[in-house]
């Protein structure tokens, strides 16, 4: 594979959900492609961030409607792929992380159980094999006596570290994208950059992608190569991780604005006015309808 | 206004006892807003839940205006002092609308004119009769907030515990509800304590905070050496490096403090 051909495109992903009041459209008409780099989605509560990283992996409930011209990765189409071949594809190829380690790790098997389970599925290895597998893991997410940890039950193990464990988890299989779904949200500040830097020099090692999805305008700014705005389940604008400050989008300035900053003044901090105008209707959509 | 001195709390019992705040004090003027920061664990909001009184076995010694509060408190403390929560989905009643949520503290303190009281405070916090009868589940998270803050100006206080006011809401709802606050202070001249465990909020709202880390107190400091970053404090200054975004390089050289 070369440079150049993207590692995921998607085009034209909306995602609808019916309801009671009619239909409600999540996620309208997003387009993006990637390569190798690391890709950051950012926006409020309710921008649609969390299910665009679903809707390409099809974790989506059934009732959720999920219309697209072209998911491709790697050159394979995913939309035309079966539930069977999507198995192949969670984790082997794309992985996803999601924010709370406690909820996503079986409360009842230890941790090495869980990862050696993720590695075993989609690698044929003994289990002498896959254990060491699993603890070299454990190793390169710094996790400093992966014996130990091993026979852990995650109610055991702190949030920075059920974190770290749920990344060992996901690279084993060494997927070549990884969706990271609001992974460091639940930590605190300084351990959440110390699972971050465990990501890039993973991500960076293997030569993956990541799709590093946050509320988080400032940590997004600085840890990724680009940055998609995304509000009420529309892209704003795409732009360079390192331009964002000179964005000129007026959502992006909106949000960029009203945090506090430690040497700003108490005075009134600018709110987000928010304007109609930025959700620009989608032709070929009619009454909250999506056409697929 | 506020004063706290050697205040220690003991969660547990013989081996598993967790030491959570170590002789912790500080003292709060009248009219001040004063910050308490430091990472989960850290005993902020443990030192919170003494002052309020929901956590009667600490140690020590708390004084509100001169007199020295006892582990029990009485009607005229919750008048004076009320407490606003972290999380606007977790303290409001499902089942109860926002007037009958607002109505019975005042039914409580039994102040009497609750219909007036109910329709100022809610144009206090600005958000206005139409939210009047709803429930919780029909705001969103920015006007459940405000409907916390409602609930802790119904009776008139003077100081006004925040526990991480803002940490579930997005950075545009935390602007407003921040504002809101700020208004609220000044106008009524009330006393603040800020917990969070974000420095740029704390440094917005506050012009003195307390550092802690593990239970214990790292250092107080002014908002004024927060800005020049004249901090002398290792733990204050990592914090302040983490909150700047990811360096890679800062980041590296980030120590476990014990």
């Amino acid at each position: 594979m070369t440079e150049n051909t993207p590692l995921l495109t998607v085009n034209d992903l909306s995602v609808v959900f019916p309801s009671p009041k009619g239909e409600v459209c999540a996620v309208n008409n997003v387009s993006f492609s990637m390569g190798r780099e690391k890709i950051g989605v950012v926006g409020e509560s309710g921008s649609g961030k969390s299910l665009t990283g679903r809707a390409v992996l099809r974790l989506l409930p059934p009732y959720a409607r999920v219309g697209a011209s072209d998911i491709t990765f790697k050159g394979r189409n995913l939309l035309s792929c079966s539930e069977k071949q999507m198995r192949k594809i969670r984790g082997m190829e794309i992985s996803m992380v999601m924010q709370d380690p406690k909820y996503s790790l079986n409360p009842v098997r230890t941790v090495g159980e869980q990862i050696r389970e993720a590695y075993t599925i989609h690698h044929k290895a003994g289990k002498k094999q896959a254990r060491q597998k699993t603890l070299d893991m454990l190793k390169a997410v710094r996790i400093r006596n992966p014996e130990q940890v091993y026979g852990l039950y995650p109610h055991e193990v702190s949030g920075g570290m059920g974190q770290r464990i749920m990344i060992a988890m996901m690279l084993i299989p060494e997927p070549s994208l990884l969706i990271a779904d609001e992974p460091t949200s639940a930590l605190d500040v300084t351990v959440q950059l110390q699972v971050l830097a465990i990501l890039d020099d993973l991500v960076g090692e293997r030569g993956m992608g990541l799709i590093f999805i946050s509320h988080d305008l400032a940590l997004v700014s600085s840890f990724c190569d680009r940055v998609i705005i995304m509000y009420g389940g529309q892209i704003m604008e795409v732009v360079d991780a390192g331009n964002l400050h000179k964005s000129n989008h007026p959502y992006t300035k909106g949000l960029l604005s009203c945090l506090p900053k430690i040497d700003g003044t108490q005075d009134h901090l600018p709110t987000l006015v928010r304007d109609d105008v930025w959700l620009k209707p989608v032709p070929g959509r009619v009454n909250g309808e999506a056409a697929s | 206004m506020i004063a706290v001195e050697n205040l220690n709390v003991f969660f547990g019992h013989g081996q598993t006892r967790n030491h959570a705040v170590k002789d912790v004090g500080f003292t709060v003027e009248k009219g001040e807003s004063f910050g308490l920061v430091g990472e989960s664990g850290s005993g902020k909001s443990t030192v919170l839940n003494c002052i309020s009184g929901l956590l009667t076995h600490w140690k020590g010694r708390i004084e509100i205006d001169g007199v020295r509060l006892m582990q029990t408190r009485n009607m005229a403390f919750c008048r004076k002092v009320q407490m606003v929560f972290q999380d606007p989905y977790g303290s409001l009643h499902p089942r109860h609308t926002i007037d009958r949520t607002l109505k019975e503290p005042v039914k409580i303190h039994r102040l009497g004119d609750a219909n007036n009281r109910v329709a100022r405070v809610l144009d206090d916090v600005g958000l206005g009769a139409k939210f009047r009868f709803r429930f919780p589940h029909q705001l969103s998270g920015g006007q459940r907030q405000r409907v916390a803050v409602a609930r802790a100006l119904i009776l008139d206080p003077e100081i006004i515990l925040l526990d991480e006011p803002t940490s579930a809401l997005d950075v545009s709802i935390q602007a407003e509800v921040l504002n809101l606050l700020q208004d609220i202070r000044r106008e009524k001249n009330l006393t603040y304590i800020l917990v969070s465990h974000d420095l740029a909020v704390v440094s917005h709202m506050c012009n003195r905070l307390l550092v802690m880390n593990r239970g214990k107190t790292v250092e107080t400091i002014t908002r004024n050496q927060l800005k020049s970053g004249a901090i002398s404090e290792k733990y204050t200054t990592q914090l302040l490096v983490a909150g700047k975004g990811y360096d890679r390089t800062a980041i590296d050289q980030f120590q476990d403090f014990r």
